[in-house]
């Protein structure tokens, strides 16, 4: 509905009450406002920076965040980071899936380790933690979230996760208390926040040459989670495109049809 | 208006069908030669909109159906992971249905306040208007179960806080609340027991929007359509064939709202939707804010200027019922606000309010407005359009009725047509 | 003024439109049709690889591909003779029925499959679509050492051949290939 908000603000000329002071009472920073080449109605893509941004998610995120929602055959799919579908069958490849159970029923090895199976382009990205309660303990008790829709599920989308990424490392106000175990982030709700600085310059060293710094990494890797929210977005618009055309052909022709029928009336 | 059908079977397959089931006669007599005013305006487009929106619900979720799965654990998947991801043009047929609804209610506001301006609803259309509330009401029910669906954060919590409303009638008599609530819940909470339940419901009253739909129509069809001026037709110099007229007409305004439908489906699909619904349903986990969809902003805005719990949800109830009296508490004897320049003004005023109250239902409890040195708390705003909103219906109707001069009316609707100059809106 | 029984530039305008939209319209139904189709998820399980590194002579193992069971059948020299000493005339379907052949190729043993030791078949009978049971020597199932359906009597021979009751065909060969000497990519 905060998107709607400005329509609503300016039928009427109100301006809100902002929280003024906003070190004051610890209110999260508005996010950066970056451009991104997927904004607009021709947003698309880019291929390189999707892939770079797939290295950063599997080398840094993917050791808490989940991807659920993603499989590998989609990093192979058109609109996306345009892996062949060779290259992500071998990404899934190098994956350990547990296995169905063998013809004797185990699903355990003899030393009780769970018996796993290479994956396969059907299969979704494996998740960090067998389940919610082992990613709270691995975690100091916060849950690392889902990253399939992130993008989507964030007010801000793109700029809010960039600026979260890019917000470490800074010092807090004056009288700010940062928590026992947290970090401090100002464009986080509330400024603490569980995780600790994920990127760091030449976290990853990125195979095409570009500079691994945090803004490039950053940068890179809400790419890929914007690609991964919506995955569909190039087709979307370039559909939108020729039925928006389509529509107003047809909308001039019923226009004119109108003004024939209803010129013998006047 | 109902008269002779003057409808002739022109082939023998037709004259045969005609003696067993005169449904072409229906389809002629109805939407071909049936007489409609010659002066209506844009505004009278609407209600063909809106058949086209229900058709558009209907068929793109009977589709969505297909592959949702109405369970607690896999719904969010299923339609995050399967018809946005997977399923060919899923996220097309999902972004239609969820922006299709929006459309749907952005059109039927429109129908409804053209009905108010021109007085649709004075005598003999009041079953019309009573039919058209009862349809606003299937509307809302709709869109409610159907929000629940995906069970995102925001289904969910809408889905609690709607349905505990019913609680405060615990304040009435004792029990009574929350036994409706267990009742409806199906457990001790929202859960996988109303997440189905609402799924059946959600598919179910599209039918019964259809079958209302069908009174309406066929109640309007007695009189014939009202007309900007609010003046009766005299003849048939006032009217014009349906077809190939007013065919042409919707067919034309329709396009344009289609226009507006697909920029939002294909360029800006998550406008008019909240991202906390991207995060799969969590009962432990409250959303910092609970905002229902734009369409119900205005009553949420009117809940919440009440304090009082029980007090609050009967001004909602009240609120919506009280559509049901207006054909009664308008006095006035002319039906056009065209000609009423009182009304006219209080009515331009009501629809600000209604802006208002859905400004101030999609802010947090404790806004407030900066007016230099002071700040006014949103929820005064809100009471004062609460309060504007019922002194419209229950005050300012019956009183304006009585005191206004209205405008001198035209002779007839051919006249005013036939004339270059006029009075317009 | 045009003529009545001419197509005036109103009528040309009319047919326009009403063409426009009635092509809109099928545009319009097309993704509502398709979504029906297989989606993305089914398709990426169309095709499976499968080792058969632990099947023994002798030995069938069933799979499932697409839903159906396959089943993968290690043959004995003997059972490939009997398969290969069959004559054309003796067969009820003389069509090899295998997707990597084309459809005229006919059921020759060596059309059966790609390596005489494996055979790979669609574990569906061409009947009404029950699982036949797989014939061993110590429990053999109809008289051809191959399957017997147990639904209504159909009996296939060693290279699934339909030879004896109401199956109109032999069974499927999928499309398959050899990935490597233990493992079978089929679909």
């Amino acid at each position: 509905m905060k998107l709607a908000l400005p329509i609503y603000a300016l039928a009427l000329g109100l301006s809100l009450g902002t929280a003024a002071a906003a070190a004051d009472n610890g209110a999260a920073l508005p996010p950066k406002d970056v451009s991104w080449p997927s904004n607009g109605p021709f947003g698309t893509y880019d291929r390189g920076t999707l892939q770079r941004g797939f290295q950063v998610y599997k080398e840094v995120c993917s050791a808490c965040h989940n991807m659920n929602l993603v499989a590998f055959h989609d990093l192979a799919a058109p609109g996306g980071p345009g892996f062949t579908e060779a290259q992500a069958k071998a990404i899934a490849a190098g994956y350990k899936m547990p296995a169905e159970p063998n013809d004797k029923g185990d699903i355990f090895d003899e030393k009780g380790n769970r018996l796993t199976r290479p994956g396969i382009l059907a299969d979704h990205f494996p998740p960090a933690f067998p389940n919610e309660e082992a990613a709270r303990m691995a975690n100091g008790g916060a849950l690392p979230p889902d990253l399939s829709l992130i993008i989507k599920a964030r007010q801000g989308g793109p700029n809010y996760v960039y600026s979260l990424l890019t917000g470490f490392g800074q010092k807090p106000p004056h009288g700010f208390a940062v928590q026992e175990g947290k970090y401090y982030n100002p464009y986080f709700a509330g400024r603490n926040i569980s995780m600790p600085p994920p990127l760091m310059r030449g976290s990853v060293s990125f195979a095409d040459g570009t500079p691994s710094t945090v803004a490039n990494e950053a940068t890179a890797v809400v790419t890929y989670l914007a690609w991964a929210s919506e995955p569909n977005l190039e087709e979307r618009h370039r559909v939108g495109f020729e039925v928006m055309a389509f529509l107003i052909l047809l909308a001039g022709l019923l226009f004119l049809s109108y003004r024939q029928i209803w010129k013998d009336e006047h | 208006m109902a008269g002779q059908s003057t409808y002739v079977p022109a082939t023998g397959l037709s004259r045969w069908l005609d003696q067993r089931l005169p449904i072409l006669r229906l389809m002629h007599d109805t939407m071909t030669t049936f007489p409609t005013p010659r002066n209506l305006n844009v505004w009278y487009t609407f209600g063909g909109i809106l058949t086209f929106c229900l058709g558009v619900q209907i068929v793109s979720g009977i589709v969505l159906a297909m592959h949702y799965v109405p369970n607690a654990g896999l719904a969010f998947s299923s339609v995050e992971g399967g018809i946005m991801r997977e399923v060919n043009y899923g996220w097309l047929i999902r972004y239609i249905h969820s922006n299709g609804a929006s459309m749907f209610f952005l059109a039927v506001y429109i129908h409804m306040f053209r009905g108010l301006y021109y007085g649709s609803y004075k005598a003999p259309r009041e079953i019309i208007w009573i039919l058209g509330v009862l349809l606003y009401l299937l509307m809302m029910a709709t869109a409610f179960f159907g929000y629940v669906l995906p069970w995102g954060q925001m289904s969910f919590w809408g889905a609690t806080v709607i349905t505990s409303l019913f609680s405060a009638f615990d304040q009435l008599i004792p029990h009574l609340g929350t036994t409706i609530t267990t009742w409806l819940w199906g457990d001790f909470a929202v859960g996988d027991a109303t997440l189905n339940r609402f799924f059946s419901l959600h598919y179910l009253l599209p039918f019964a929007i259809a079958a209302v739909v069908g009174l309406h129509i066929w109640a309007l069809h007695v009189p014939g359509n009202n007309n900007p001026l609010g003046i009766d037709v005299k003849g048939p110099q006032d009217t014009v064939p349906f077809h190939p007229y007013y065919t042409a007409k919707d067919a034309f305004y329709l396009s344009l709202f289609v226009i507006l439908f697909a920029g939002f489906v294909f360029f800006a699909p998550n406008f008019f939707g909240n991202p906390d619904n991207y995060t799969q349903a969590n009962p432990l986990v409250t959303p910092t804010e609970i905002v229902p969809e734009w369409y119900l902003l205005p009553f949420y805005a009117m809940l919440r200027a009440i304090p009082q719990k029980l007090i609050g949800v009967l001004v909602l109830f009240g609120a919506l019922l009280t559509l049901l009296f207006i054909p009664w508490l308008d006095t006035s004897k002319v039906r056009s606000c065209r000609f009423r320049p009182l009304m006219k003004q209080c009515f331009w005023v009501l629809a600000l309010d209604c802006v208002l109250l859905g400004y101030v239902g999609s802010q947090t409890t404790d806004a407030a407005l900066n007016l230099g040195s002071m700040q006014l708390p949103l929820v005064w705003l809100a009471r004062l359009g609460t309060a504007y909103y019922f002194a419209f219906f229950w005050v300012i109707m019956p009183v304006v009725g009585w005191i206004e001069k209205p405008k001198a009316l035209p002779e007839s609707i051919a006249k005013p047509v036939l004339a270059t100059t006029g009075e317009r809106t | 003024m045009a003529t009545a029984t001419e197509p005036t530039r109103r009528d040309f305008l009319y047919i326009a439109t009403g063409a426009a939209g009635a092509i809109g319209a099928a545009f319009a139904a097309w993704p509502f049709i398709d979504q029906m189709n297989p989606s993305s998820a089914v398709l990426a399980m169309a095709s499976v690889e499968i080792d058969i590194s632990a099947i023994q002579e002798g030995q069938q193992v069933v799979f499932k591909w697409r839903g159906h069971p396959l089943f993968v059948r290690r043959r004995t020299p003997k059972e490939i003779a009997e398969a290969r000493a069959v004559s054309p005339s003796d067969l009820v379907d003389g069509l090899a029925r295998n997707a990597n052949l084309p459809d005229s190729a006919p059921a020759t043993d060596a059309n059966r499959g790609i390596k005489p030791e494996w055979l790979v078949l669609v574990g569906v009978c061409t009947h009404l679509g029950c699982t036949p049971t797989v014939s061993t020597p110590q429990s053999p199932q109809g008289s051809y050492g191959g399957w017997l359906c147990h639904c209504h009597g159909s009996e296939y021979d060693t290279a699934g051949r339909i030879r004896k009751g109401p199956a109109p065909q032999n069974l499927a060969v999928p499309p398959y290939s050899f990935a490597s000497a233990t493992k079978i990519k089929v679909g």
